[in-house]
């Protein structure tokens, strides 16, 4: 369990960051994981191919909002084409634990609605 | 030969719990507490034994050799369906259907008796409480045969709300199907009651018996019941086999589901007839070493008690949900009179954090919506965790549950 749920994980579940919404964003990105009820909302803002300003909203378990915090963290300054090729393994690394078949789908619910919205797909597909 | 042996069941929960073997293990280092037993429960080395022995000794498919593996196999899958149509008290074992679970029993009524009794201007009811199982076969047919669905609300307190039953139940009304005990809210039904209410329009009532059946003692006949449904991994028995009881001249007069071999007298080029029940409705070589399986597994909850079984569930229950009261910020869902089950909430904790705590103190519960979304919504919640006993769980083991809830309450508390 000290696993699952280390400091900093509970961390950002409890003081998440860029929690809420920025001002006319240029991407806007809803989705939500059926199973659970987990439910993400992307805002970015993007300036020649950089995300200049982000924020995330949702309600889901302490994985899927530690993983949404942290990736919001990381993600203001980088390239739009950077961004495109995070994979399943950037987002394990950020939140540094091991994570089971079932649990993996709340942990990459952000990362999913990330790159949908930076797709500009109507829904990632699976 | 037929694969079930005779166990001494000591009505104590210590030697009880020696006969499942799942039970001596250990989750994370700590010893199993499996409270998810609503999902599916443990089985009982008398189960085991009994398949382990027909695919060992008897294994060959029923029904059609003449040879002494088959007449044996054939006696011990008849045998079994015997000794389930007594179990829940069926006036024959024809009137007994082995399908694949509950899910499987209610789409065959959905499809066939459906079928041929429902269209545009009929109503098929329904209840907020209802597992998937028991919602979404009457959408498909509704979708197809213009019927009209309605659902039967519950009150806050999570019981039927049925003073609007005389209006829900009416002239157009050909089928009322509800669950015995509901999986969420362990709100037990008034099963007889809710029948006679269908059978005073002229509708017929279907018994979603899932989280009855193994539970408490369940008599068809009593219970007046058209159809009743349940899963064998419920109650002991394996995966891959349930029951569709029905009355004998319903049965008779429906068509079959699927066609192919076991389920037709006589085939020609040009048509086939029957064959009668319960084979009608048993296309295939069916789950053979299952159906011994769900056999054994009724003979050794027999050899148990049902009645003591209802009552130990209750004394846990009642105990747990004394117990689950006083944790901080605890919601439980349902009411306080109820089948072995409790489902609840822990303040903004998600369900899955609570579960995962708890896994790693070796304690099983589920989180989620239980495959009943509606009764989630009609509640305004998007989830809850359930804890869900059964014949081998212990004081000791609500004891632990607690524990892991308050903790969890810690970790997570903002
Ligand atoms: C009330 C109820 N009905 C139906 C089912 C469906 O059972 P199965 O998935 O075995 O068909 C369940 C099991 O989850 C249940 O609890």
């Amino acid at each position: 369990m000290d696993q699952l749920y280390r400091e900093a994980i509970l961390d950002h579940y409890k003081h998440p960051r860029r929690k809420g919404h920025i001002d006319g964003p240029d991407i806007h990105y809803h989705d939500t994981n059926p199973f659970c009820g987990d439910e993400i909302t992307i805002e970015l803002k993007v300036t020649d191919g950089v995300v200049v300003d982000a924020a995330f909203d949702g309600r889901g378990c302490a994985i899927s909002q530690a993983s949404a915090s942290m990736i919001m963290e990381e993600i203001v300054g980088m390239s739009v084409d950077d961004l495109k090729d995070w994979g399943k393994e950037d987002i394990l690394d950020l939140l540094g634990i091991e994570i089971g078949p079932v649990r993996l789908k709340c942990a990459l619910l952000p990362l999913k609605a990330l790159k949908a919205g930076l797709y500009g797909l109507d829904e990632w597909p699976e | 030969m037929n694969g079930s042996q005779s166990i001494t069941v000591d009505p104590k929960i210590s030697s009880l719990r020696s006969l499942f073997p799942v039970l001596e293990r250990q989750v994370h280092g700590k010893p199993l507490v499996y409270l998810d037993n609503a999902a599916t429960t443990q089985k009982p080395l008398a189960v085991i034994e009994s398949m382990d022995n027909y695919y060992r000794h008897y294994n060959s498919n029923i029904h059609r050799g003449v040879h002494s593996l088959s007449e044996e196999a054939t006696a011990a899958y008849e045998g079994a369906r015997e000794r389930i149509a007594r179990f829940i008290n069926a006036a024959s074992d024809r009137q007994t259907i082995f399908t694949r679970n509950a899910t499987e029993a209610i789409n065959v009524v959905a499809h066939s008796w459906g079928r041929a009794n429902l269209g545009p201007g009929d109503e098929v009811l329904i209840t907020e409480m209802e597992h998937h199982s028991n919602i979404v076969p009457w959408q498909i047919m509704q979708e197809q045969l213009g019927f009209t669905l309605r659902y039967v609300p519950i009150t806050d307190g999570g019981l039927l709300d049925l003073s609007e039953l005389d209006t829900l139940l009416n002239e157009r009304t050909k089928l009322f199907a509800f669950v015995h005990v509901s999986n969420v809210l362990g709100t037990v039904n008034p099963a007889a009651e809710l029948v006679k209410a269908a059978h005073a329009v002229g509708a017929l009532a279907l018994i979603d018996a899932s989280q009855s059946v193994p539970h408490m003692p369940v008599d068809v006949q009593a219970l007046d019941a058209d159809f009743l449904v349940f899963s064998g991994h419920k109650l002991c028995g394996p995966t891959g086999i349930g029951i569709l009881y029905g009355k004998r001249d319903l049965l008779e007069a429906m068509p079959p589901f699927m066609g192919g071999g076991d389920m037709i007298r006589e085939v020609k080029m040009s048509g086939s007839r029957w064959n009668t029940l319960p084979y009608k409705f048993e296309a295939g070589t069916p789950a053979i070493a299952e159906g011994i399986g769900l056999g054994a597994a009724v003979d050794f909850l027999q050899e148990v008690g049902m009645d003591w079984i209802w009552q130990h569930e209750h004394a846990l229950t009642s105990y747990a949900y004394e117990r689950l009261a006083q944790v901080e910020g605890l919601h439980i869902l349902g009411p306080e009179q109820r089948g072995g089950l409790i489902a609840f909430t822990l303040g903004e904790v998600h369900p899955h954090d609570l579960s995962a705590v708890l896994d790693a103190d070796g304690v099983a519960i589920r989180a989620g919506h239980h495959c009943a979304q509606p009764i989630h919504d009609r509640l305004g919640i998007v989830a809850s965790a359930r804890a869900s006993f059964y014949l081998y769980n212990t004081f000791e083991e609500v004891d632990k549950l607690v524990v892991g809830l308050e903790k969890a309450g810690q970790i997570f508390a903002f």
